[in-house]
């Protein structure tokens, strides 16, 4: 488990590993209920219908709080992540290695954050502005202001690989080193899946879904 | 004679143990943070679920030099560059 996700297969230079494989299933899973949720849309809504809007209304109530009225737009992208982040540290429920153990899948996250924050930065405050803002308060801190910038993608992304990293790996001794133990029968693996990929990877979703809305929402003004 | 490779090993060995000693700072900051939690939710039980929400984030935020370290001493024990 701790060695590394197994490489299956190189596509012109770019490896295919475990990681990769299962993102793909989490995608098909995602897919696949987005489109039976939104079909036959009615005025009065069904049962699937019903549980899709709590969903959407909770992510924009939230999108509104952290973001503001006027950042609306936001909310699709950050219901997408959270979305996609809830199944894939998840999977550790089934027996598959979570993609988001792979630091190549966190650190293409957080770089995506990264992108969205200093576009919008520049989009709303200007370049002349923004590129002013690193030499405040004194010019000789560019560096320090540089470093602090780049570290809330890396921050960011080694949160959520670390943790999710540690999970995987203290469910594989318990299985390997403990076995006796996890065939108690509905006790302990119980507890042991319950926390470390239940809690830790659905709070560690939430913690990377408002990270990204606050770092947006702290550039833009 | 221990030469090369076996000091090497055991150094890395005992750097992945000190580096776990920084496992100290998250306990002490999360704790003293839930009390406060505690505290708030004492003071007012309706907020309950807002400062619950609060805290759990201010935690998984101070987690992040504990994950630090674990990551550090994981290179060390398994993808380790010096060897």
């Amino acid at each position: 488990m701790a060695e590394g996700p197994k490489i299956y297969a190189e596509i012109l230079g770019i490896q295919i590993t475990t990681s990769t494989i299962n993102m793909w299933m989490v995608m098909a899973v995602i897919i696949i209920l987005c489109v039976v949720s939104t079909r036959n849309l009615k005025t009065v809504p069904g049962k699937m219908q019903t549980i899709s809007e709590l969903i959407v209304t909770t992510m924009n109530n939230m999108v509104e709080s952290t973001m503001g009225k006027k950042n609306m737009s936001f909310a699709p992208y950050m219901l997408t992540l959270i979305v996609y982040l809830a199944f894939a540290n998840t999977v550790g429920l089934i027996g598959m290695r979570p993609p988001t153990a792979d630091l190549n899948m966190t650190l293409a996250l957080s770089i995506l954050t990264f992108i969205l924050t200093q576009f919008f930065a520049i989009k709303s405050k200007g370049i002349g502005t923004y590129l002013k803002g690193y030499i405040e308060p004194f010019p000789f801190l560019l560096p320090m202001n540089i470093m602090g910038e780049l570290a809330n993608p890396i921050s960011l992304g080694f949160r959520l690989f670390g943790n999710l990293l540690g999970g995987t790996i203290i469910m594989g001794l318990l299985y390997t080193g403990l076995t006796n133990l996890m065939k108690v029968p509905l006790v302990i693996p119980i507890l042991a899946h319950a926390y470390f990929d239940i809690f830790s990877g659905l709070l560690q979703s939430f913690i990377f879904v408002m990270l990204s809305m606050v770092f947006i929402a702290m550039a833009m003004d | 004679m221990i030469t090369g490779i076996e000091i090497i090993k055991a150094c890395s060995a005992i750097g992945a143990g000190l580096a776990m000693i920084a496992g100290l700072g998250p306990g002490i900051g999360q704790g003293f943070a839930a009390g406060k939690g505690a505290e708030a939710v004492g003071r007012q039980p309706d907020a309950a679920g807002e400062i619950t929400r609060t805290m759990l984030l201010g935690q998984a935020v101070a987690e992040t030099t504990g994950i630090y370290s674990l990551v550090i001493a994981l290179i060390l024990i398994f993808a380790n560059p010096f060897i």
